[in-house]
């Protein structure tokens, strides 16, 4: 008991640990919440948020790439794609119909586990011969590769469902779940295998709930490790690092890996939701919001990148998808209805607002650049490195 | 922990055997094209040269204005992208007041006003760009390398949706005022008039652009500036003032190239600019990275290997082709084809 005391002593001004104990109560009480708030009709917010989750599980792992080790990928949307693509081709009747000519389904919980190694041995060969090139070189051939992955993806044809993509993908399935008075049922287990379905979203939620806390525990003990030591020290100064001892090729290889391993774990997940991939969900633009995710919510900070992914999906994803109806609304209730008939010059209110969230993207990112340029809650450490006095300051305070 | 994770990683493969491995597959690729063409006679052949070379001076103008802003500043600008798209848009809404209406206008009556079109567009664009430095990367300059690259990712997606905005998702018609004749260069052996229309306008502009960094004092200035900064302060050159010019100067061509761009092609949509400012970055590097007569070499080549791609391969391959490149090219030869080695500041 006084340990536990003492723990939360010790922790109370740590903004990290409050950051993590808010973000996991909030995760417990949405879906309780949004249930409550809209009359049991929530589903569909909280199969939003279970997309969220995908960006916040990518926005993790890019933050091990470019926040840890400081290595600038601008086509981590490829090791998404990877991974979804091989849970696609794995895990529905796809392989059926190409020359291969055996349906393959394989289950989703090794699935998982395939497509992050699939996604890591992509992020190793890619990564092998490029990654001494110096920072920016490496930031191009990662755009490049991001643009490249998607192509063939639509390219291959009879393999990768072409266009169209690959759809009726197999449903993650479990021996029993638990039941209760939110599905009508009484308290217990289901009677039978338990399918996760797009009627059951909260499944989907609750699944990745779990699946982001594993990984933030995972990369929170890396960055801990000796090899998150050699990360940062990569970053900070990469001749500095190989002078004391640290194999920089390797280190930075095994960022490089672990944050692609993590993109394609979270693909695989994608895939199995969504039932469906398609070359077209995975373009630069993907690579740019999960990293804008992570710079708006604080390189080098797992929390931070996690904020980050909330803030910046309810943006993209729930605010600016509303805001057309929104406003439409707003104007009729003032009586300024004429707004909404779209004419020659005047595309509609609805329309024109819509229209405006590429603008609206754009000031978001340039406005948080030039006024909290270390992010929403950026690491202590660097804050501390950054604000510590100097030498010539200290002597100062000594006299 | 570290040591088990270290022997899990596989051994850098050695340079040697990577060149090898490059060498074989450029050859390889080298060898099927040059069999195609063989095939495919020579006609076909140099109508897809005029292809190339039209399209090549179009990426070459754009990676102009790339190589000299990461000369000088070390920032991939992708608003530039968007700035040539933007210069496309500017200038088809000042068409009527030129008085260069499609079916009115013709032959030599056109040249006076497209002189008018082609100077306040290039004008604009680079006042713009001024603009964007000044706003989004000037306050970032001591900022840790990333900042202003995500705020050129946001300027671009600012630009766009200015577009979007302004002219919605659609593919907008661009006036066709070239001729449609073609053009005799051998007996037997035709090139399309529009295309040499195109070649001549990015010739002269990149004459022009040599002339000025070569042999003009502003000019110096910015070499000494992209060499080195602190250096150059030193001397008295006033480095925010050549920064200014060098977008001022990157954006002009790059305007230019909308023009050119929208009277080659006859239609322009508002994303159109930022796949075509990644090619053209992509031949940037490809002629080495700050090298002036590298982007444009490096573009004239992407716009042949584009075209040769299109025409002899199929034309969903050649994105894939042309990114390939670009990371063969930083692999094997970081420098490009021009470019020499530079220590990286």
């Amino acid at each position: 008991m006084t340990a536990t005391r003492d723990y939360v002593r010790a922790h109370i001004r740590d903004p990290n640990a409050i950051a993590y104990t808010v973000m996991f109560l909030a995760a417990v009480l949405f879906p309780i919440t949004v249930q409550f708030a809209t009359n049991g009709n929530g589903d569909y917010l909280v199969g939003l948020a279970a997309d969220g989750g995908v960006y916040m599980l990518m926005a993790i792992g890019l933050n091990v790439v470019v926040g840890f080790a400081g290595l600038l990928d601008l086509g981590y949307a490829a090791f998404f794609a990877i991974g979804s693509y091989t849970y696609a081709i794995l895990a529905s009747a796809h392989l059926g119909a190409t020359p291969f000519g055996h349906d393959v389904h394989i289950p989703f919980w090794l699935l998982l586990f395939i497509a992050m190694f699939v996604a890591a041995g992509a992020g190793v060969l890619l990564g092998a011969p490029t990654l001494r090139l110096r920072g920016d070189y490496l930031a191009i051939v990662t755009l490049g590769f991001g643009e490249i992955v998607p192509q063939v993806f639509s390219n291959g044809g009879v393999w990768t469902g072409g266009v169209p993509g690959i759809s009726a993908l197999d449903a993650p399935k479990l021996p029993f779940w638990i039941q209760g008075p939110w599905v009508n049922e009484p308290l217990g287990f289901t009677p039978e295998q338990f399918r996760f379905t797009s009627a059951n979203l909260t499944a989907y939620y609750v699944l990745m709930v779990i699946l982001i806390i594993g990984v933030v525990i995972l990369v929170n003990n890396l960055q801990h490790s000796r090899l998150g030591r050699a990360w940062m020290a990569v970053r900070e100064d990469e001749s500095a690092a190989a002078a004391c001892g640290v194999n920089t090729v390797s280190v930075k290889l095994l960022a490089f890996s672990i944050g692609a391993a993590t993109s394609g774990f979270a693909g695989a997940f994608y895939g199995a939701k969504l039932s469906y991939v398609s070359s077209e969900n995975f373009g630069f633009i993907v690579s740019v919001t999960v990293l804008a995710m992570v710079v708006l919510g604080g390189m080098g900070n797992i929390p931070g990148a996690m904020i980050g992914a909330i803030v910046l999906y309810f943006i993209l994803f729930q605010f600016l998808p509303n805001a057309p109806a929104q406003f439409e609304g707003l104007a009729t209730s003032l009586g300024l209805d004429s707004l909404n008939h779209s004419t020659a010059v005047w595309p509609g209110l609805g329309e024109e607002v819509s229209r405006m969230k590429y603008v609206i993207f754009g000031l978001v990112l340039v406005g948080i650049m030039l006024l909290r340029p270390q992010g929403l809650l950026p690491s202590q450490v660097r804050k501390q490195e950054l604000t510590h006095p100097g030498h010539h300051e200290l002597a100062q305070r000594a006299k | 922990m570290v040591q088990r994770f270290r022997a899990s990683v596989v051994a850098a493969p050695s340079a040697s055997l990577i060149n090898l491995v490059g060498a074989v597959v450029v050859l390889f690729v080298a060898v099927l094209a040059a069999q195609r063409i063989y095939q495919g006679g020579s006609t076909y052949f140099v109508e897809t040269m005029g292809f190339g070379l039209a399209e090549g001076s179009i990426f070459a103008l754009v990676a102009l204005g790339y190589t000299m802003v990461y000369g000088i500043i070390e920032l991939i600008n992708f608003a530039h992208g968007d700035v040539f798209t933007l210069g496309a848009f500017f200038s088809l809404a000042l068409m009527p007041t030129f008085g260069l209406v499609e079916g009115r206008i013709s032959g030599l009556a056109l040249v006076l006003p497209m002189l008018g079109l082609f100077g306040v567009t290039m004008l604009f664009c680079a006042v713009v760009n001024v603009i964007i430095e000044r706003v989004a990367y000037r306050p970032l300059r001591h900022a840790p390398r990333l900042a202003p690259l995500i705020t050129a990712i946001g300027m671009s997606a600012l630009l766009e949706g200015i577009m979007f905005v302004w002219k919605g998702p659609f593919n907008l018609h661009y006036p066709d005022f070239l001729p449609e004749t073609q053009v005799t260069v051998l007996p037997g052996v035709t090139i399309a008039a529009k295309a040499l229309v195109v070649i001549g306008v990015a010739v002269v502009l990149m004459v022009g652009l040599t002339l000025f960094v070569g042999r003009s004092k502003l000019g110096k200035a910015m070499r000494a500036t992209a060499q080195d900064r602190d250096a150059a302060q030193l001397m008295g050159i006033d480095i925010n003032r050549t920064i200014s010019a060098t977008f001022f100067i990157g954006a002009l061509l790059a305007g230019a190239g909308g023009i050119i761009y929208g009277l080659y092609y006859n239609s322009v949509a508002a994303f159109d600019g930022f796949q075509y400012g990644l090619v053209a970055f992509t031949a940037a590097v490809f002629g080495g990275i700050g090298n002036i007569p590298g982007a444009a070499l490096g573009g004239l080549l992407i716009g042949i290997i584009a075209a040769i791609s299109d025409g002899y391969f199929t034309v969903a391959w050649t994105q894939v082709l042309i990114f390939s490149i670009l990371i063969f090219v930083l692999v094997f030869r970081p420098t490009g084809l021009l470019g020499m080695r530079v220590p990286e500041k």
